[in-house]
């Protein structure tokens, strides 16, 4: 009898998953809630290491490896530490290189500085480079569309140009631009680098594999402030942050790619008689060009992402113009620039993917005009187009409009939409704040409140016992140590706000994702038609969706729960489309002849065949809600976000704590990742598919 | 004259340990005991010889050993231990750039799925063995137009793999291994992946390449109607082993083992045995009219003989009579009793 009850129990998830409840509950209820509890809260033993994290760092800083340095200023030998001289040349090298693009677009003397003295410079004010007319650049973007892309992509790019121009954006698109350019180069080669070296060593893929795990969940923000310590403010701090978030998906796309190569190519390769440097070059890494060039794209793609977030340690560009109106509250502005790097990010998104897909044509008997047509063009346009400008000069008496569009002078829209929003706030003041209200006082208070309610051991028996459940016990006991590091610590109340929100947030959007994805995939042309939606959603950074929803909702949880409900949904659905679109058609067919109806079909044949793919779809809406619910500290929440968003302006502990909060949401993320993928792993391998 | 490819004593074992086991084992493999050990056998003991201008088929189900075979000989994989010359030199001991040179110089391989280049045409693909070894674009791409109507796919020159059926993409697949014009040619079973109407095609096709080039050549097939076919002589492996390797007409008449012997059972003899094997050759002055050669296949001179009322003589190659035929011999051979 007894032993019937514990078979039952050992072959029955549900079972198991009950009585985790009934324990979870009990423990819940019977923990007393009082300070010096062990079992409420643990005592924050790893207290130290922020502390310590700082110190190692402004040790590296300040006392490591001492250099002698001679300083031409003060005329002698000074002792610097070599690591800090290592950082400031890196932050040189890059600020020249962005200078450098900035000034060959927009104009100026800076880079010219560079190379004479300061008084000379003075002396002949002639001497500065000039701007590339903005008429120009509409001509060079038009026609480097056509050439990628024919018309369509010509007028994409032409008139998205001419829109940045004519509405004073100019000067911050530019300077976006020349931050992206010198960014994505470095981070294709650091992420080729890394995934040939990760392709060709199994080792090394082992030990970039948890590393690029935790660089990915890791929250932009947490980086911000130990790359102000180590780099100081400027573009350069900038463009280092976007480096180390865009780098991991290219080094992971290019050993995606590398691996996906059949062997027999390989052996191809080799048998045709390739060295080793041939077989890299002109085999593996052209046949893994479609997956290294998506990496591309993503990289572009992070860079635009992360244009706001670069500019709280000093990148300029669109980014700091939509930062400061959401500072002051101009939701007009903030709109403008927004669509300004939306508008970009899509014609990079376009351009880079058209480059992917080009083929050269070997065959083309073409004289050297035909060939370098549209180059030609270019340079004749640069030239008139200046010439014409330059003549301008006399005409105009204080602002070359031929050059610049200052944004005061441009047309704008803002107004518009600030009407808009204002005649929004008055139709719906009232149902949009007693919704606000509700959803506040009755879904989100008691839900944060019953989190924070929690006592440790109920949160970590939970967490364990799902994970040995669906994992077994070294999955639980991983999952249990990462808990455990952050439960130990002083901010474990603020992780549980950060989970509250989070959770929250996963459920909606994957709810959201099934039904929509479900809906759509139900035709091919659905699936094709949302799939272009979620790409183009994809192109939008994420901080793009707070702007509409802090006017809707103000500065309140609500607000940063719906961006990122909005933001999430567009994973689950792409994974529940993809999911439900590789349910094999055989089955579908059994599925009606066997006369179950088009619900039945979903609930009993559609939707378990996709659940694994579709929990990897939750897998990313987990990562994508973190990243948002922190971002959302830049509206002022009170999760772990805002004390990252608070280490910004603690320069003196802050990188310590901020890559200590940034490392809790990483492992929350990644404890949720592991539990998930067992469990998607285990549902494939009971269907079959794996 | 010394046979283009020696094998000896050849193992292939998988494996950390293979080595050291193989070693201990004293050459005397059990597939069983090795993979108890953690060790797949891939080739167990191979030794022949394949001779200049003469065509090996392996055959073998699949898992036998067959393309690890041929991957040891192209040196794709290091063999564990054994002997492998090409033309009386160990390649075992050859040094990386040794490798390559013999690799751009004298073999050529094709492969199963066909393994093309996707970002480049045909013409390149053809001509990329010869760039690789760095023969100028024009001349490369001479050369390859030359491969091109070799194996008949004039006029897609600039499509690109995926623009072409399987049947097509094999054919661009044989043209670069032939483009740096090898003595030795890999065909790692370069048809399988085809539908039987191109495959059969295809056969001819090679055929008919091969009366023209005259290579050596080891060719790897599961299907054992195309190595009759094809086949100066035939290697059956199993489990790594090779069981037998002889004539087909041999292999059909005299299997070596049970397991070549299930091989041969279904197939018809009549498409394998020459006339040679069935003659009465105790009359060499036999009279009549019509006469069959003695290298002839039975099926193709069976009507022949069945409709002719008068005894048929054999003659050989240079037509001097060298037996006679009794049509009840080819009735049994046809529908056996
Ligand atoms: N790289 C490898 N590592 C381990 N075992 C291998 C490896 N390559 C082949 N094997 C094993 O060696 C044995 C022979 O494989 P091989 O590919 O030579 O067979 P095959 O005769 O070519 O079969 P097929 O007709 O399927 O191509 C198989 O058991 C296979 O599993
Ligand atoms: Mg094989």
């Amino acid at each position: 009898m007894d032993k019937n009850y514990l078979n039952i129990i050992r072959s029955s998830k549900p079972a198991q998953f009950g009585i985790l409840l009934i324990v979870f509950l009990l423990l819940y209820n019977l923990v007393p809630h009082n300070e010096g509890n062990y079992f409420w809260r643990l005592p924050s033993l790893l207290a130290f290491i922020p502390i310590k994290l700082n110190e190692i760092i402004y040790a590296a800083l300040y006392e490591w490896f001492p250099l002698k340095v001679w300083d031409p200023i003060f005329e002698m030998y000074e002792e610097k530490a070599a690591f800090r001289e290592f950082t400031k040349s890196i932050s040189k090298g890059l600020l020249f290189l962005i200078t450098f693009v900035r000034e060959l677009l927009l104009g100026g003397d800076k880079i010219i500085d560079v190379f004479v003295s300061d008084a000379w410079l003075k002396d002949n004010d002639w001497m500065t480079w000039p701007a590339l007319p903005w008429t120009a650049a509409t001509v060079g973007a038009f026609l480097l569309g056509f050439q990628l892309g024919g018309i369509r992509l010509a007028l994409l790019g032409g008139i998205g140009s001419l829109y940045v121009s004519i509405f004073g954006n100019w000067v911050p698109s530019i300077q976006t631009l020349s931050f992206v350019l010198i960014t994505t180069p470095i981070c294709f080669v650091l992420g080729l680098s890394f995934g040939i070296w990760g392709y060709l060593d199994r080792k090394v893929e082992t030990a970039l594999q948890p590393v690029l795990n935790v660089m990915q969940t890791m929250p932009q923000f947490a980086y911000l402030v130990p790359i102000i310590a180590l780099f100081g403010l400027g573009d350069h701090a900038g463009s280092i942050a976007t480096i180390v978030i865009a780098t991991p998906p290219m080094i992971r796309n290019t050993i995606l790619g590398l691996k996906r190569i059949s062997p027999e190519v390989v052996e191809a390769g080799l048998m045709s008689g390739c060295t080793k440097t041939q077989l890299l070059f002109k085999v593996l890494i052209p046949t893994a060009r479609r997956d290294i060039l998506n990496g591309v794209n993503t990289v572009i793609m992070q860079c635009l992402a992360m244009v706001v977030i670069a500019s709280f340690v000093g990148a300029k560009g669109l980014g700091l113009n939509l930062k400061i109106a959401l500072n002051s509250l101009k939701i007009g502005k903030a709109a403008e620039a927004g669509f300004c790097i939306v508008l970009i990010a899509v014609i990079l998104d376009r351009f880079t993917k058209a480059w992917a897909n080009k083929q050269v044509d070997y065959f083309e008997n073409l004289t050297f005009f035909q060939r370098y047509k549209l180059l030609i063009i270019f340079g004749t346009s640069i030239l008139i187009f200046s010439i014409i400008a330059f003549i301008a000069n006399g005409y105009f008496d204080k602002i070359n409009y031929l050059y610049v569009i200052p944004i005061e002078k441009g047309f704008t829209f803002a107004h518009y939409i600030d009407a808009a929003v204002d005649w929004v706030w008055e139709t719906f003041f009232y149902s949009l704040n007693s919704f606000n209200k509700f959803l506040l006082t009755e879904v989100l208070g008691p839900m944060k409140k019953a989190y924070l309610g929690m006592p440790v051991v109920a949160t970590l028996t939970l967490t364990m016992g799902v994970a040995y459940i669906i994992g077994g016990i070294r999955t639980s006991l991983l999952v249990g140590g990462m808990m455990l590091f952050i439960a130990m610590s002083k901010y474990w109340d603020r992780a549980l706000i950060t989970m509250y929100m989070a959770t929250f947030a996963v459920i909606m959007a994957s709810l959201n994702g099934i039904i929509v994805g479900s809906i759509f995939a139900q035709t091919e042309r659905g699936s094709k038609i949302i799939l272009s939606v979620c790409d183009f959603f994809e192109t939008f950074p994420s901080f793009v969706y707070l702007i509409p929803v802090i006017f809707l909702f103000n500065i309140t949880d609500t607000s940063v729960l719906i961006a990122a409900i909005v933001y999430a949904t567009v994973p689950a659905t792409r994974y529940t489309v993809w999911g439900l679109n590789s349910v094999p058609l055989s089955l579908h067919e059994a599925g009606t002849m066997s006369g179950v109806s088009r619900i039945q079909r979903w609930t009993n044949i559609e939707i378990p065949l996709a659940f694994p793919t579709i929990m990897l779809g939750v897998n990313q809406t987990v990562v994508f809600t973190l990243q948002m619910v922190i971002l959302g500290a830049l509206i002022g929440t009170e999760d772990l976000g805002q004390l990252i968003f608070g280490a910004l302006s603690r320069a003196q502990d802050g990188p310590g704590v901020a890559i200590t909060l940034g490392l809790f949401v990483s492992l929350m993320a990644i404890s949720v990742d592991v539990i998930v993928r067992k469990w998607a792993e285990e549902r494939k391998k009971a269907l079959g598919l794996a | 004259m010394s046979p283009t490819i020696s094998c000896s004593s050849v193992y292939k074992i998988f494996g950390n340990n293979a080595k050291t086991l193989l070693s201990e084992s004293g050459g005397n493999v059990d597939a069983k005991k090795f993979q108890e050990a953690g060790c797949i056998v891939g080739v167990n003991n191979a030794s022949f010889d394949v001779n200049q201008g003469e065509m090996l088929v392996v055959m073998g189900l699949s898992g036998s050993g067959k393309s690890t075979l041929l991957r040891c000989i192209s040196r794709l994989t290091d063999a564990t231990s054994g002997k492998i010359l090409i033309d009386g030199e160990d390649i075992c001991l050859m040094n990386n750039k040794q490798l390559i040179e013999l690799r751009r110089e004298k073999m050529g391989m094709v492969f199963q799925n066909f393994a093309l280049l996707p970002h480049k045409t045909v013409l390149e693909n053809i001509a990329f063995p010869l760039q690789v070894k760095g023969v100028t674009t024009e001349n490369s791409i001479y050369k390859a137009l030359e491969m091109v109507e070799l194996v008949g796919l004039k006029g897609r020159e600039n499509y690109f793999p995926r623009e072409l059926s399987g049947g097509q993409q094999q054919r661009v697949g044989i043209a670069r291994s032939l483009a740096v014009e090898p003595d030795i040619w890999f065909l790692d079973e370069p048809f399988s992946a085809l539908d039987p109407l191109i495959r059969k095609e295809m056969q001819d096709e090679f055929l008919r390449l091969q009366s023209v080039l005259n290579k050596t050549i080891m060719f790897v097939t599961h299907d054992f109607d195309e190595a009759l076919r094809l086949a100066d002589r035939i290697a059956i492996m199993k489990d790594g082993i090779i069981e037998q390797l002889d004539k087909p007409d041999n292999i059909v008449l005299n299997p070596a083992t049970d397991y070549v012997r299930k091989f041969t059972e279904d197939v018809p003899r009549e498409k394998v045995l020459k006339i040679e094997s069935i003659m009465d050759a105790s009359d060499p002055h036999a009279s009549g009219e019509i006469a069959v050669k003695k290298d002839d296949i039975i099926e193709t001179v069976a009507e022949k003989i069945l409709n002719s009322k008068e005894i048929i003589k054999v003659v050989d190659d240079k037509n001097s009579v060298v037996g006679s035929i009794n049509p009840s011999k080819v009735i049994k051979v046809l529908f056996g009793g």
